[in-house]
């Protein structure tokens, strides 16, 4: 009764106020009870808030299956490591000649530029397969996912790019105003840890890119990638060019993943294929499908449950192990997999719409 | 000279790998209009069960000649992963064959992944050796320097047999009529009194069987086997199939062996060709090239005759 009245008597604006004040304290709250550790989980949690939310705009809205998604993760990445590492000056003369300071690029100027690139590298692959049945998509995607794997691995020779399965290292970290994100920020009464900073960030670039999905939900655009999802020949015979509005989705849903792929390489400071693998795409795909596909609020609950997941797992599963058994019987890595296997499969059997699907009369 | 006629022999071992690969993908297309993301897993399982198999034969004696211990392993591990196959296809796709389009792609690949990390669990998460029973001694070939192992002849003359079977199932039984018809249209098959359940049932456990002795050949092939063993394989044989036709039983058998041929003619004269910047290593990339050339192109792939866009 009495949390009726209450929530009837607060205004709307009232629980926006909450939530942002929740938000702003999050990583104290998180940070005093569980350490860093658990802030940059929830910093890594909203950096695939963004992924996942890139990937429902492919997946949930125009209803394509993209298997290659992390590629285009790992497209930004790259371009950042390159562009503000000490690694291509040390391997080529002429631009440690050009660049006498070192190569650091700003991260916004790289993010630009990866959002450009990724969304080139979106079209290109989209432009064969976009006019064809959506199951080419998916294979071609998951070529593609390899191919730029394999290039990140042997791209070390016979000029070495990208350091081949070693990876990148002493990446830039974000700078914003001048203010780096690598150190403390020191306001004078309260001094701001990078990692806190870091979940700001991420957390302004997590809202502003569901506002755009929202956005883009309602508009026009929006409307016609539904239509392609639900028949593409009924939307095609109301007048949407089926494949600019596929190729659309297809190209904002990548760059999505190339800003997000930048900041993930500066946050890190390292990058190497590793990040990259086909099973990095499995879990975006897992946070669209588990939360909602097509759902914002729906996507953005799969991606933090699935992220702190591991986490918590890693926290309950090894010490269960040896509590009952006095050893790690099955590696919590493969209990992971078992379950996002598992839940793929019985998510699209019982619950198609995910654990928080869209009301009313959707489909 | 002896380069490019060992290429070719390595490509036509490869070839034809891809193209019993290729077949399954193509069947059940043929009748289901879906790409079958888990076919990979069954070729990976279908190497487990049967390293198991002659590790437990090979543990009682080692008395037995090679090919009759293969002989007796084959059988086995053809029916385990038709079963395998037929379970996929009843969890998996079978209620799902009215949901909307995605639904049986994101099922199938949550299949793939589970029996990725199933076969993980049974076996190891390291590449495990593979028992070598077949000759392995190379032939050389009319005295020109290429070589041919024994393993690798018996694994071209198996394929090709096993391919001309298949043919022959379609082409001229009652059940590979049944295939067809419902290949063209379910519903009036349906009306024709076939069973389309089973005939997808069989068409998907046929597929299985064919993964399964795709498997040992690429066991054998390479020595080893490991739990991810099934994914490339998996993705090429998707590519020689569209590049036969989707759909299209001979255009996956030629698909296939093309394929193989690009791929180890391009890995042969890659290095050559670049100048040296790219080596071997790049040899994953020849089947991806071909799959996006194909698709733009010539969609329907060569022996294609059915428009691959309805939706």
């Amino acid at each position: 009764m009495l949390r009726e009245t209450l929530f009837n008597r607060l205004p709307r604006s009232a629980y926006l106020w909450i939530g942002i004040i929740a938000l702003i304290l999050m990583p104290w709250v998180v940070g005093a009870s569980g350490g860093n550790y658990w802030v940059r989980v929830l910093d890594f949690a909203l950096l695939y808030i963004v992924l996942a939310l890139g990937l429902n705009v492919v997946v949930g809205f125009a209803g394509l299956l993209d298997l290659g998604y992390i590629a285009f993760y790992a497209l930004g990445a790259y371009s950042f490591a390159l562009l503000a590492s000490p690694h291509l000056p040390q391997q080529f003369e002429t631009i440690a000649a050009a660049f006498p300071e070192g190569m650091h690029f700003s991260p916004w100027i790289v993010a630009v530029f990866s959002i450009i690139l990724a969304a080139l590298f979106g079209i290109i692959l989209g432009f064969p397969t976009l006019q064809l049945r959506g199951d080419y998509l998916a294979i071609v995607t998951l070529g593609f996912g390899e191919i730029i794997r394999i290039f990140m691995n042997n791209l070390d020779r016979p000029f070495n790019l990208t350091n081949g399965p070693k990876g990148i290292t002493a990446i830039d970290p974000i700078q914003l105003f001048g203010i780096s994100f690598a150190k403390p920020l020191d306001l004078g009464f309260i001094q701001i840890p990078g990692l806190y900073l870091v979940f700001y960030l991420f957390l302004l670039l997590a809202i502003s890119v569901a506002i755009v999905c929202l956005h883009l939900q309602d508009s026009r655009i929006g409307r016609a990638w539904i239509a392609i999802r639900e028949d593409e020949i009924a939307a095609k015979a109301m007048g949407i060019n089926t494949r600019n509005m596929k190729l659309l989705a297809f190209a904002i849903g990548a760059s999505f993943a190339g800003v997000a792929g930048v900041l993930f390489s500066a946050f890190q400071g390292f990058v190497s294929p590793e990040s990259f693998t086909l099973w990095e795409s499995i879990v975006v795909l897992a946070m669209v499908v588990l939360g909602g596909i097509g759902h914002i609020p729906g996507v953005i609950l799969g991606a933090v449950l699935l992220a702190i997941f591991p986490e918590v797992l890693r926290g309950i599963a090894q010490p269960l192990q040896q509590a009952l058994f006095g050893h790690v019987i099955i590696d919590v890595e493969v209990i992971r997999q078992l379950i996002y296997g598992l839940a793929l499969i019985l998510i699209m059997l019982y619950r198609p719409g995910g654990i928080w699907q869209k009301g009313g009369n959707n489909s | 000279m002896d380069i490019f006629l060992q290429q070719i022999i390595n490509g036509l071992v490869l070839g034809s790998i891809y193209a019993l690969i290729a077949l399954g993908y193509t069947m059940v297309y043929g009748v289901l209009g879906i790409i079958n993301f888990a076919h990979g897993e069954v070729l990976m399982i279908g190497a487990m069960v049967s390293l198991s198999l002659l590790r437990l034969i090979l543990g009682f004696t080692s008395d037995l000649p090679g090919w009759l211990t293969l002989l007796i392993v084959l059988p086995i591990t053809m029916a385990v992963c038709a079963g395998l196959s037929y379970w996929i296809e009843r969890i998996a796709y079978r209620p799902l064959r009215n949901a909307p389009r995605l639904a049986p792609l994101i099922s199938a690949i949550g299949m793939s992944i589970l029996l990725q990390t199933i076969a993980m669990m049974i076996w190891s998460r390291n590449p495990m050796t593979y028992p070598q029973l077949l000759p392995s001694i190379p032939i050389d070939v009319w005295g020109s320097g290429a070589t041919i192992t024994g393993k690798e002849i018996v694994i071209i003359v198996v394929a090709l047999a096993v391919m001309c079977g298949l043919l022959f199932l379609v082409e001229k039984t009652k059940l590979g009529r049944a295939m067809r018809a419902t290949a063209e249209n379910t519903q009036i098959a349906a009306l024709m009194g076939v069973n389309p359940n089973r005939v997808i049932s069989i068409t998907f456990m046929l597929g299985g069987a064919l993964a399964a002795l795709a498997g040992i050949m690429i066991a054998s092939n390479y020595g080893n086997v490991h739990f991810y063993m099934g994914f490339i394989p998996g993705l090429k044989a998707f590519t020689a199939a569209v590049l036969g036709g989707i759909g299209n039983l001979k255009g996956a058998m030629l698909g296939g062996l093309l394929l193989g041929l690009i791929e180890s003619l391009g890995a042969g004269y890659i290095g050559d060709l670049t100048g040296g910047v790219f080596g071997s290593n790049y040899q994953d990339i020849f089947a991806f090239l071909v799959l996006i050339l194909v698709l733009v192109i010539r969609p329907t792939g060569l022996l294609g005759e059915r428009v691959s866009d309805r939706a």
